[in-house]
Formats: C-alpha cells, sequence, structure tokens
C-alpha cells in the first residue's frame, strides 16, 4: 500500500519533469474534462451528495455543480492571461535590462478536501493546481464516501489520470499521504488538523494553504430592511448546508431592544421557507454523521444554554436531523460561543449599543467572514477599519464566495492563503523574476579595488542620480 | 562587542501581548505613524552611517562600498520607493462584481496582520533586518526584529538605535541565540519572516505549527552560473567581471545570492579560467577589498573542504588560507567531484568550483538535479537558450548576463521556491506579505431575487442556472414572468 501509494507520486513527478503538465492545451483539455464531468454526471452528483449530507437538490446544484462549472469557465477564459509573463518596470539603476515575472507551476500538489461541500471543495482547487500546470493528487473526506468514491471513479475517466490522481481513504491514508514531499498542499478542514498538516508539511518546507473555520459573525443594526435581512441571515446559516458551512453565520450580535424585532422577522422567515414542522423539509441538509449530530446536542443541551432556547430545538436521531434552533442570549463562557457551531444553532447575543459588538467579534479569533447589517455608512466604516476577517459582506452573508475576483481565505486562525479564480493559479504557481540584462552598460564602479571614488558613484546610482549613472557607464573613475 | 545573550526574565509573553494591544489601540494603521517610521530609518540610514560602516566592518570585515552597495544604499532606496508608493499600495482595490449582484461593491482591503516577527540572518545583518522591517512597518504591522547573534556588533547597534530612531512602543529588537529564538517561536505572531538555513527553518516551521503562525521562508541554495561560449573578449571580461561582483565581492561568497558554481563547455572553460584568474589578481589588488570569513566555525568549514584529496587536486587557482585573519583567498576548482561535500552543500564561501559539460544545453539538467536553487545565472547572448533555461528550470529568479543585480530591481519579487524558501517580499511584495488581504463585498437591500430562498422548486432551479450561466436575457424574462 504504502509502495503503490510512493509510486504514484513518483510517476506524477516523473510526468511533472518531462513537461506533460506544462502545455495550456493539455491544461484547458482537463478544464474542459472536468466541465463535462460536472454537466454528464449531474444527477449521479446530487445523489452523492445526498447521501452523504442530505443535501437538498438546489443546494447540490447552485452551491456545488454550478459552482464548479463557473470555475471552470472562468479558468479556461483566463487560462492564457493568467500565464502570460508580466512585464515589469526595470529602473535605471540595472539599465539597460528588461524584468518579466513568469509563473511556473510548483510541480506535484496535494489537496485535501472537506465533507461539506465534498464536489465543490475537491475541485475548485484541483482546477486551480492543473490550470497552474502541475500534477495533483486530490484527497476526499472520507466522511462523504458517496461524492469520495464517485471522483475516484469519474475523475479518471475525465482527466488525465496519469497526472491527476484520487486517492481514497481515512486518517491513515491522510498521514500517510502527508509524510511524503510536496510541492504544496492545499488543505480545507479543521484547525486541530490543520496544525497536523502543517507540521507534517515542516519536515519537507513545504508551503501550504489552510482554509479553516471560525465563528462568523453577523452583526445587526435597526437602520436596515428587516424582512430581507432576516431572508438573507436564513438562507446564509439553514440554505448553507444547515449551518454546517465556514463561512455559514455563526452568531447574531444585535442591540436589547432591536433582538425582539430580529426574533421575530427569523421565526416568520424560517416557517416561511421550511414550513410548520421543519424536521420534514426536504429543503434541509442533515447533520452529516452522529458524531456530529450528538456533538450539536451536547451543545444544545447544555444547561448553560438549553433554556435559551427560543425557537426550534426539535431533533430526530433515526434521520440526524436538527431543525433550526435559536437561542437569545447565551453565556460568553458556553460551549457554543467557545468552539464553531457548524450545525443549525444561532445564538443571539444582544448589547447595548451596537458600537458593542465590534469589541466582543474582537475578543475571538479572527473569522473567515464577518456581516454586517446596516445602512449606516460610518457604522459600515467603523465595521470595514475594526473588524479583522478573511472577508466581510455588509447586507448579505456569504455571497462573496461566488465572486472570483474576490480572494476566498481567512486570516489568523481561519487559514493562511486565499483562492478562488486568479488566486487559486497565483497559489499554486511561482512567479519568477527574470532580468535580462546585456554586455553594454559595464560600470567600473562596481568592482574592487574599492575607492573612495567609486564609492561616490554608487551611492550617486543608488540614490537614482542621472549623472552618477552616465558616469557609470562612460566607465568612472578613469584609472584603476 | 559581545552579545550576551538575555535571557529574559518573564519570557516572552508580555512582549507579545504589549505589542498586540499597541496593534489594536490603532497606532501602527495610521498611515501617518507608517511614513514617519519610513522616514526615520532614512534618518537613521543617513546619519549613522560611518557607524554601519564600522559595525558590518567589525562582523564581516566588509569594505564599506559593499556596506554601502548592498546594505545601507539598497536600504535607501527601497525605503524610498515604499514611501513614494505607501498611500497607493494600502488603499483598498475595487474589483468587478457579478451583473447579478447589482448594485453591488466589490473591494480587497489591505489590512495589517498584527505582530510580526523577523529573524535576520548575519552576512547582510542590516539589510537583512531592515529590508522586511520596513515592509512589515509599511503593512501597518508591529514588528519584534531578532537579529543574528553571529553578527554582534550590528545586533548590539540595532538593539540601541531603532528605538531612537522608531516608535519604540511598536518596534522591538530582541537579542540571543538560537534559545531565544526557540522561545519567541513558543508564541504566537501573526508573520514570522525567516532568513537563514534550512535547518532552522524546519525548526521554526514546526513550531509555528502549533500555532497556525504563518512563516515566510528565505533559505539558501547553491546557485548556479551557466555560461555559454562567449565569442567576443569584451563579453568574456564584462562576463567575468560580473561573476567576480557576484561571488567574491558579496561578503566572500557568503551570500544567500551569490554565485555557488559554475557550468562551462569543457573547451570554453580554459579560456574562462584565464580570464577569472587575471581578473581575481586585478580585483583582489588591495587586501581589504574582500569581507573575511565570518568566524571559526565556518572558516574550518570551508577549509575541510578542501582538504578533502581529490578537491585539493582540482584547485587552479588560489587554495590559501589564513586561520589568523579568518580569510580565505578566491580559490578556482576545476571539476570537483560530483559526490564532495563542496558539490552538495552549499559553500556559502570564496571557493568556486567550475564544472564542465559537451554541451551547454547539457547544463540545464545539472541544475535540475539539485534542490531549486534561489538564483540561476546565465552568460548567452543565445535567445533560445535563455527560453529553455526559464522553461526547463525552477528556481527563485533568473538573471541573464549578471549577477545579483535583480535584487534591486523593486519590480522584481526576492523570494525562492522549494528548498531555496516560499514566501517572497522587496517592494510592494513586501507589503503584501505582512497584509491581510480582505476581501469585502458589498450589498444594498434594493434587490431581491426570491428564487434565492426555499422552499425549492424547479422554477427557482431554472432562474439560478440562468445566474450561473450568466444569461441574463434569459434571467431578465424569467423576472418579468415571460420564461420558466
Amino acid at each position: 500500500m504504502e509502495e503503490s501509494r510512493a509510486a504514484a507520486v513518483q510517476e506524477l513527478r516523473a510526468r511533472f519533469a518531462a513537461g506533460q503538465t506544462r502545455p495550456a492545451e493539455w491544461r484547458a483539455k482537463q478544464l474542459r474534462g472536468v466541465l463535462r464531468m460536472a454537466t454528464e454526471m449531474e444527477a449521479e452528483i446530487c445523489d452523492a451528495l445526498y447521501a452523504d449530507v442530505g443535501k437538498p437538490e438546489t443546494e447540490a446544484h447552485v452551491h456545488e455543480i454550478s459552482l464548479v462549472k463557473s470555475s471552470c469557465l472562468f479558468a479556461l477564459k483566463n487560462l492564457k492571461k493568467w500565464m502570460k509573463p508580466k512585464k515589469v518596470h526595470a529602473r535605471l539603476m540595472t539599465f539597460p535590462s528588461t524584468a518579466r515575472i513568469t509563473k511556473e507551476p510548483l510541480g506535484v500538489v496535494l489537496v485535501i478536501s472537506a465533507w461539506n461541500y465534498p464536489l465543490l471543495l475537491s475541485l475548485d482547487p484541483v482546477i486551480g493546481a492543473i490550470a497552474a500546470g502541475n500534477a495533483v493528487v486530490l484527497k476526499p473526506s472520507e466522511v462523504a464516501p458517496a461524492t469520495s468514491s464517485l471522483l475516484a471513479e469519474l475523475l479518471p475517466r475525465y482527466v488525465d489520470s496519469t497526472c491527476i490522481k484520487v486517492v481514497e481513504g481515512g486518517v491513515s491514508e491522510t498521514s500517510a499521504l502527508l509524510e511524503l514531499k510536496w510541492d504544496k498542499i492545499f488543505y480545507t478542514g479543521n484547525s486541530k488538523v490543520g496544525r497536523m498538516v502543517l507540521a507534517s508539511a515542516a519536515k519537507h518546507l513545504t508551503p501550504v494553504v489552510l482554509e479553516l473555520g471560525g465563528k462568523c459573525p453577523v452583526v445587526v443594526d435597526s437602520n436596515i430592511n428587516l424582512h430581507v435581512t432576516a431572508k438573507r441571515i436564513a438562507a446564509g446559516k439553514w440554505g448553507c448546508n444547515n449551518g454546517q458551512a465556514c463561512i455559514a453565520p455563526d452568531f447574531i450580535i444585535t442591540t436589547e431592544s432591536f433582538a425582539p424585532k430580529l426574533l421575530e422577522a427569523l421565526k416568520k422567515v424560517l416557517e416561511k421557507f421550511y414550513g410548520k414542522d421543519p424536521l420534514l423539509s426536504e429543503d434541509l441538509s442533515r447533520v452529516v454523521t452522529p458524531n456530529h449530530f450528538n456533538r450539536l446536542l451536547d451543545l444544545m443541551d447544555d444547561e448553560m444554554v438549553s433554556d435559551k432556547i427560543v425557537f426550534g430545538g426539535q431533533r430526530d436521531e433515526q434521520k440526524l436531523k436538527i431543525a433550526p434552533t435559536i437561542f437569545l442570549d447565551v453565556p460568553l463562557d458556553s460551549a457554543m460561543m467557545k468552539e464553531e457551531i457548524f450545525g443549525p444553532l444561532l445564538p443571539i447575543i444582544t448589547v447595548e449599543k451596537i458600537h458593542e459588538s465590534f469589541g466582543l467579534i474582537n475578543s475571538m479569533t479572527k473569522p473567515l467572514a464577518a456581516y454586517l447589517f446596516t445602512r449606516d455608512s460610518k457604522l459600515q466604516k467603523q465595521f470595514e477599519s475594526t473588524i479583522s476577517a478573511g472577508g466581510m459582506i455588509l447586507n448579505d452573508t456569504s455571497v462573496h464566495l461566488t465572486n472570483p475576483h474576490l480572494p476566498f481565505g481567512g486570516v489568523g486562525e481561519s487559514g493562511t492563503g486565499s483562492y478562488h479564480g486568479r488566486f487559486t493559479f497565483d497559489a499554486f504557481s511561482h512567479g519568477k523574476a527574470v532580468l535580462h540584462r546585456g554586455f553594454g552598460g559595464e560600470a567600473k564602479a562596481r568592482y574592487p579595488p574599492y575607492s573612495s571614488a567609486k564609492l561616490k558613484i554608487l551611492k550617486g546610482v543608488l540614490a537614482g542620480k542621472l549623472g552618477a549613472h552616465i558616469q557609470a557607464i562612460l566607465g568612472f573613475p578613469r584609472g584603476k | 562587542m559581545g552579545s550576551m545573550p538575555e535571557k529574559p526574565r518573564h519570557g516572552f509573553g508580555s512582549l507579545v501581548t504589549g505589542l498586540q494591544e499597541v496593534c489594536e489601540s490603532g497606532i501602527t494603521k495610521d498611515l501617518a505613524w507608517r511614513r514617519s517610521q519610513l522616514k526615520g530609518i532614512i534618518r537613521l540610514l543617513t546619519e549613522k552611517e560611518e557607524e554601519m560602516f564600522d559595525v558590518l566592518r567589525d562582523d564581516l570585515g566588509k569594505h564599506r562600498a559593499e556596506s554601502y552597495r548592498d546594505e545601507i544604499g539598497a536600504l535607501v532606496k527601497s525605503v524610498n520607493h515604499t514611501l513614494r508608493n505607501l498611500e497607493r499600495w494600502a488603499a483598498p482595490e475595487k474589483v468587478q462584481a457579478p451583473l447579478v449582484s447589482f448594485p453591488a461593491t466589490a473591494l480587497v482591503v489591505p489590512e495589517p496582520l498584527g505582530v510580526v516577527l523577523v529573524f535576520s540572518c548575519w552576512n547582510l545583518p542590516l539589510g537583512l533586518a531592515l529590508e522586511p522591517l520596513s515592509g512589515a512597518i509599511a503593512a501597518g504591522n508591529a514588528v519584534v526584529v531578532k537579529p543574528s547573534e553571529f553578527a554582534p556588533a550590528t545586533a548590539a547597534f540595532l538593539a540601541s538605535n531603532l528605538p531612537k530612531y522608531l516608535d519604540p512602543r511598536a518596534v522591538k529588537v530582541v537579542l540571543g541565540g538560537p534559545e531565544v529564538g526557540e522561545q519567541l517561536m513558543e508564541h504566537r505572531w501573526d508573520k514570522v519572516l525567516f532568513t537563514g538555513s534550512a535547518r532552522t527553518g524546519r525548526i521554526i516551521l514546526t513550531k509555528a505549527a502549533k500555532h497556525l503562525t504563518p512563516v515566510a521562508l528565505e533559505l539558501g541554495s547553491k546557485c548556479p552560473c551557466i555560461i555559454d561560449r562567449l565569442d567576443s573578449k569584451r563579453d568574456t571580461q564584462i562576463a567575468v567581471n560580473r561573476i567576480f561582483g557576484g561571488k567574491w565581492s558579496l561578503c566572500a561568497g557568503q551570500a544567500c545570492l551569490a554565485i555557488d558554481y559554475i557550468l562551462v563547455e569543457e573547451e570554453f572553460a580554459p579560456a574562462l579560467i584565464e580570464v577569472l584568474k587575471s581578473t581575481v589578481k586585478r580585483f583582489t589588488a588591495t587586501p581589504d577589498c574582500m569581507a573575511r570569513i565570518l568566524n571559526e566555525k565556518h572558516f574550518k568549514r570551508l577549509s575541510n573542504y578542501l582538504k578533502d584529496r581529490k578537491v585539493a587536486a582540482s584547485v587552479v587557482h588560489g587554495g590559501s588560507v589564513n586561520p589568523k585573519t579568518l580569510t580565505i583567498e578566491p580559490t578556482i576548482l576545476l571539476n570537483p567531484p560530483l559526490d564532495s561535500d563542496i558539490m552538495t552543500e552549499e559553500i556559502f564561501g570564496p571557493i568556486l568550483p567550475i564544472i564542465t559539460v559537451k554541451k551547454i544545453e547539457d547544463s540545464m539538467k545539472f541544475v535540475r538535479s539539485k534542490p531549486k536553487p534561489l538564483a540561476i545565472y546565465a552568460f548567452t547572448r543565445n535567445e533560445k537558450l535563455k527560453s529553455r533555461i526559464i522553461n526547463e528550470t525552477s528556481s527563485g529568479s533568473v538573471t541573464f548576463n549578471d549577477a545579483v543585480v535583480q535584487y534591486v530591481v523593486e519590480g522584481l519579487p526576492f523570494g525562492g521556491v522549494g528548498q531555496s524558501g516560499s514566501g517572497q517580499y522587496h517592494g510592494k511584495y513586501s507589503f503584501e506579505l505582512f497584509s491581510n488581504k480582505k476581501a469585502v463585498f458589498k450589498r444594498s437591500f434594493l434587490i431581491e431575487f426570491m428564487f434565492r430562498y426555499p422552499p425549492w422548486d424547479n422554477g427557482k432551479i431554472g432562474m439560478l442556472r440562468h445566474v450561473f450561466n450568466t444569461n441574463y436575457v434569459l434571467l431578465l424574462l424569467g423576472l418579468i414572468g415571460l420564461r420558466r
């Protein structure tokens, strides 16, 4: 098993070294292959996503399949542009010269995916890695086994499997893969495993992108369109895999006075979306595994918060379903407020004045995304300049990840590095600096034996003084 | 002046939390503050120039011309470049927002990471401390600089002068050896930049993993110099001048960017060696024109390379060493054994092996057989060969017909790849290395699409398909009810 793994990676190295993944035509062909797969296999993909997390068909289409397709199309459209060397202004100092930055692939890269968006989080990084000209190993999450085996079965049919491989397996397989040397590792998941990935990568000096999670806060002011706000919060929370998404709103902060209104609006919207008995709705994902189900139950039934439920609370252990559940004013030191919820529980924290929310958010680790609902432009400005996060949205939730022109990634505990669109291409590339000089413009002042006359000219050259340059090129100082 | 590693009485916890508080107060984020700090660095470089020449001479025996060219002057140029561009780099950048989200604004807003740790190295002890420092400050961070204990005069200079010229609340210097480095890494940093050896780089990365601290590594490597057959004597002389400049002129070869070894066609080698010998003689006419070897440990390491019998037999110029002055004369080797230490380790000294190949094109295969270097140099007029080198090798950078000067081209990123490191800096790249590029998406309440929300039905799925295919015509028709 170990030999075959190492041998597989060796094959990838050999093929990469032979230049198989470099030509633009090869890269475009693979991207078109992924696009075809996402189109022809829509039904199979939806089935797998339903089997793995009970994902409603619409979410499967909108959040996974469509995003994979647009990612392929965006990469195909921009591939030549991204691959083109970029000219850089080479200044007077190195005259005559031209300078460029050439993007080159890193080599053989490892993508470790997550279970909540098992198609998207597998293929989106792989698309960028291919566009950048690398050979790729994809390790889908074993917690989403149907999607994992579907990818393992389908990908080789649609792409060049000598350079793009899927390796299935659990913790031991992942650990074994991490022992090998990679030119880049791209990991999506939680910060505990993120630390282990970094520690393994350290041995080989491998650079890593970490897409982790955190508690994404939503600050809700009173100066808003309440109905639209409630819908957008609900869509971002329960409409995203029933809260099991890294960018799902984790908790809300609003004023004591506004909380009742917000709560009412949320209740109305939730009933409209999911009916009177949400456990019967086809439009809510289930909780992924019994482990996570129990984890969420522990959070809900924790005596510190169990009396703070103001909506929901229904659960079905057989079907692993938990209804949208809202809490009001849970203690800040409760488990629910200390860890990432990753589920359909939504605590509302109240403050006296809305500005207090900033201090609260800054007392926590930097989140992947932070959201603010307000029409007040001053509050918006303050939010933007005070809160540090991977990304932030004003008056909506989650949608920024669909914009391929925005970098998507965390900061601090929520991760390092970013991707989407061109950023994925760059994440899997090395920007090589290339400087062309000629044999002209020889400056004697550069070389020993040194003298104060030479030093004077060097100072002038470094300070950008034209006169000094001319002297330097003309071979001053004369004599030795 | 010795450097006593200071055993901190209370660990570095209070240092780190203190700096975090300074960041949170917003002082370092203020553009005016950043400008004042950068101007402070310029003032330091101007007012204390003589003292800097002295400490660099104490630590490494550098001639002032070399010190100015490689460290002080390069820094002045770089910091001025940063000052000229600071506002532009710090400004939010507007990016495209998809039509379907209209009206919306999408921005990328650079913000400071927070508290940054910079490990400098001994060979360019001023440059490798102040260049990253200026970038980290420009990006709005608070910074701790840990200078190398192997350049103690420079370390002490930084420790006593940085607090005078920069804001001591936000810029700190911590002196000491590896234990101090390890203690610092016990804490969480918002970014670490480390310049040094791969061995220490691994330790830094392992410690950083516990805290998810992001690290940029500037490591060493064997930088090859490929020399094509040059037909004119003038070209050959110029190439040799520049090779000298890229090897012996650069801290006696003790630089990550220095030429480590040469690759040349066997037929051209004798002519090259002749010009090298005569140039070396001319350029080393005065004794103080080459830096000395850092210390006894490195002196021994380099002398030992030459003690290998087969390596000693390959000496074609130089070879003499002076343990008293810690100097080794410029030494040229011709085809030492490829498995000798000198050909497997980074030399970091004034010994230059020349390896011959049958055809110059064979040199690329040789380069690829070794870990990716920080820089590849090539002297050639052959455009085809240049293309092949760019496309068929991988390195931090490639420079044609010169050496090391890419360091001062501000628009070019400086950094390695693979074993030579990760992360790039200089100029705008420093600013970005020490920033978080926050994605900001601003929407309005104005336009709402019902098909965004459950309960789902086929009609809504159809509309969403139009959105993702950016088929705005069908979308519009659907919205006004003309198509389902």
